[in-house]
């Protein structure tokens, strides 16, 4: 049991530190709340699960844990009612002081509103609305790695600075797909795009190539994927069937993760333009981490937002650390705002009022097959997108409390 | 340029293609479910997860043995095919004599277990698999890929084929006459339930041909089936239950209804099947080919 030894050190340290520290129940309880068997279970799942608990151990190894520390995980099986459930269940019975990933959505508002509700944290790395930090802010939630306007800033911005400048919409029928195509849009006319057209696909779709027909006859130079996962990457399959993109259209998929990428392989995904907010191979810090994160999750490299869970939690045991109490959410997440992040995987960031961390951004380009040195070996480094273009405008976000403030 | 209900009739005809290439899958895939009901009485839920084996089986022979698409073709059926076989004769087999119900239960069961598998072992997000025959034609209204062009062809065939095998061979006349009276064709002298057993390792097969079919076009992925499999139980049933034209006509039918919906108002296209199945069910409750018994 590998736990075992920095358990001793937790409980050692807590007797060094007892004085002041209230920790709830004695604990600082991670509950990491994800998919664990759907769809999203390859970019969140126990990848997420692995780099909450190394935060943990490389936390503890540098500066002595605040208090003995756990991590618990769940399957919210991307339905908000369950995730509702299980986040009662671990506020109110388990113990748990935060709650941290928490991919798809529905479920990541959800959570937010019990999080505020029972006064504790939620630092959520994989879902995408931007509204988390716009209307439904609140002061005890962190929206970490992405958001949907990121995607739809940078992506949009991008293309259609090089030249594609008429664009039309594949949007997955639901409110993530709604949002997604309403803040790339907005982005694209923002820069002197037009929007030509677009179709709703119902989700999730398995066939695309009649919405792909319409998207071609459109005559379009850019046609945006505003949906994500499996139907992102039946969208480019049929598209490089149809032979889209040889007949001299582009396509944007506004939601890519590395993932998806390695479920397309190169031949397929090669040219395709995204923008994300980490990638493994940056610098020898990520690859290091990649390197670990291989070894213990069957080879496979971590994705952005589990690279985002890792930094996440980092962060939040120097908060509570410094508070020496983990009670009060509201608090813990105002400490967090108040410190500039630092870590060896996402380097250094700071926190806005509305809750939106702030990083660079970037435009990555899938590498061509024989530029690649084998799996995994993805992504060419097209642009930075500056940290302070990269997120929304604080205040055009509606977020209450900016409001306030 | 005329219009026909506001679309030019060239993206008319390429939706209506488009339709018949997907009603391709639901006829190949109705097809193996109608002749496993017809024959065995076994609503067989497992039918998408064998579907998904079909496709996981073409990455794997790839993958481990170096053999490609056309190989698999030929081999990855007759490999789920044996899997079902297997199955038939250590589960379902023991399951003839009591209720329908019970098959139902079992397979879909079965389907869970098999995706789960799959899921631990490969992840969620699917796999690759590349197009044999890439690239196309432009056929004025539309570009046709070679390989939908291939996928429609060998489809019709398989269906058609299957179709005369049961209706116009003599072991296709063994295989209904089972259906009616098994105890009195055994007095003949046939092994009644070798055939059954055979019967569900052919249905099986139509699957994961289906399956490989699919593997260079969709994802590669655990809940390729469990995605299809609702569509396809709404065409077997408008078709009427273990119908073999019924289920190939409708097939085919209710593709080409479901690319008309995808130009006219895309976001029913989903709900279109099962609107016309509960239409169906109201008019004709055995199904469109189905006789009532």
């Amino acid at each position: 049991m590998k736990l075992k030894p920095f358990l001793l050190a937790a409980s050692a340290s807590v007797l060094a530190t007892a004085a002041h520290a209230e920790f709830t129940g004695g604990v600082i309880k991670i509950g990491v709340l994800n998919d664990q068997s759907g769809v999203y279970a390859d970019l969140s799942g126990q990848g997420s699960v692995w780099a909450a608990k190394k935060a943990v151990e490389d936390y503890c190894k540098e500066n002595q844990c605040p208090a003995k520390i756990e991590v618990i995980f769940a399957d919210h099986q991307n339905k908000p009612d369950i995730g509702s459930n299980i986040a009662r269940q671990w506020y109110d019975v388990d113990g748990v002081d935060v709650i941290v990933d928490v991919p798809t959505s529905s479920v990541a508002l959800a959570v937010n509103n019990i999080t505020k509700e029972k006064n504790k944290v939620h630092l959520n790395s994989t879902g995408g609305t931007s509204d988390l930090t716009g209307k439904a802010c609140t002061p005890n939630t962190i929206h970490w790695t992405y958001d949907t306007w990121a995607l739809a800033n940078g992506t949009g911005t991008a293309l259609v600075k090089t030249g594609g400048d008429t664009w039309f919409f594949l949007t997955a029928d639901y409110a993530f797909g709604h949002a997604l195509e309403r803040d790339t849009a907005a982005a694209v006319e923002k820069n002197g795009g037009k929007v030509l057209g677009k179709v709703r696909h119902p989700f999730p779709g398995q066939d695309f190539s009649s919405f792909l027909l319409q998207a071609q006859s459109s005559g379009a130079k850019v046609i945006g994927l505003a949906n994500a996962g499996g139907d992102t990457i039946n969208s480019v399959k049929q598209a490089a069937e149809f032979g889209i993109v040889q007949g001299g259209q582009n396509l944007a998929a506004l939601l890519m993760f590395i993932t998806d990428v390695h479920a397309l392989g190169l031949q397929t995904a090669q040219g395709l333009v995204f923008t994300e907010a980490w990638y493994w191979d940056m610098n020898d810090q990520t690859r290091a981490f990649a390197e670990e994160f291989a070894a213990a999750n069957n080879g496979a490299k971590p994705s952005m937002t589990q690279a985002g869970v890792y930094s996440a939690v980092i962060h939040y045991l120097k908060a509570v650390h410094e508070l020496g109490s983990d009670a009060d959410g509201a608090k813990v997440v105002e400490k967090m705002k108040s410190m500039p992040t630092e870590d060896r995987v996402f380097g250094k960031g700071h926190i806005r009022a509305d809750g939106r961390k702030i990083h660079d951004m970037y435009l990555f380009e899938v590498k061509k097959p024989e530029e690649s040195k084998g799996p995994w070996d993805y992504y060419k480094l097209r642009a930075v997108i500056p940290a302070d273009q990269a997120f929304r405008p604080i205040e055009e976000g509606e977020c209450p409390l900016v409001k306030k403030g | 340029m005329f219009e026909l209900l506001g679309i030019p009739p060239q993206a008319l005809f390429g939706q209506l293609l488009l339709g018949l290439i997907n009603g391709a899958f639901y006829a190949l895939l109705s097809l193996g479910l109608a002749v496993i009901f017809g024959m065995l009485n076994v609503i067989n839920f497992t039918h998408g997860a064998q579907y998904m084996m079909g496709a996981f089986t073409a990455y794997m022979l790839l993958q481990y043995l170096g053999i490609g698409y056309w190989g698999a073709l030929i081999l990855a059926p007759i490999i789920v095919g044996i899997f079902g076989i297997i199955l038939e004769r250590l589960l379902l087999s023991r399951l003839y004599h009591i209720d329908h119900l019970y098959g139902l239960l079992l397979t879909f069961g079965l389907a869970l277990i098999i995706e789960g598998i799959f899921r631990q072992q490969y992840g969620s997000s699917g796999l690759p698999y590349t197009n044999p025959i890439p690239g196309g034609t432009n056929l004025g209204f539309m570009f046709l890929p070679w390989y939908r062009a291939w996928v429609v062809v060998l489809s019709l065939v398989v269906c058609l084929a299957t179709w005369f095998m049961i209706e116009k061979t003599k072991l296709g006349s063994y295989l209904r006459a089972a259906t009616e009276n098994p105890t009195l064709v055994r007095a003949f002298g046939i092994n009644v339930p070798r055939m059954m057993t055979l019967t569900y390792g052919f249905g099986v097969a139509l699957a994961a041909l289906a399956g490989v079919l699919a593997a260079p076009i969709y994802s590669v992925n655990p809940v390729m089936g469990a995605n299809l499999i609702i569509v396809v139980f709404a065409v077997v049933v408008i078709g009427g239950m273990g119908s073999i034209m019924g289920s190939i006509i409708t097939g085919f039918g209710l593709g080409i209804i479901e690319g008309l919906t995808k130009v006219f108002y895309p976001e029913a296209s989903s709900t279109v099947i099962f609107i016309i199945m509960a239409i169906v069910l109201m008019i004709r409750p055995a199904g469109l080919f189905g006789t009532p018994r």
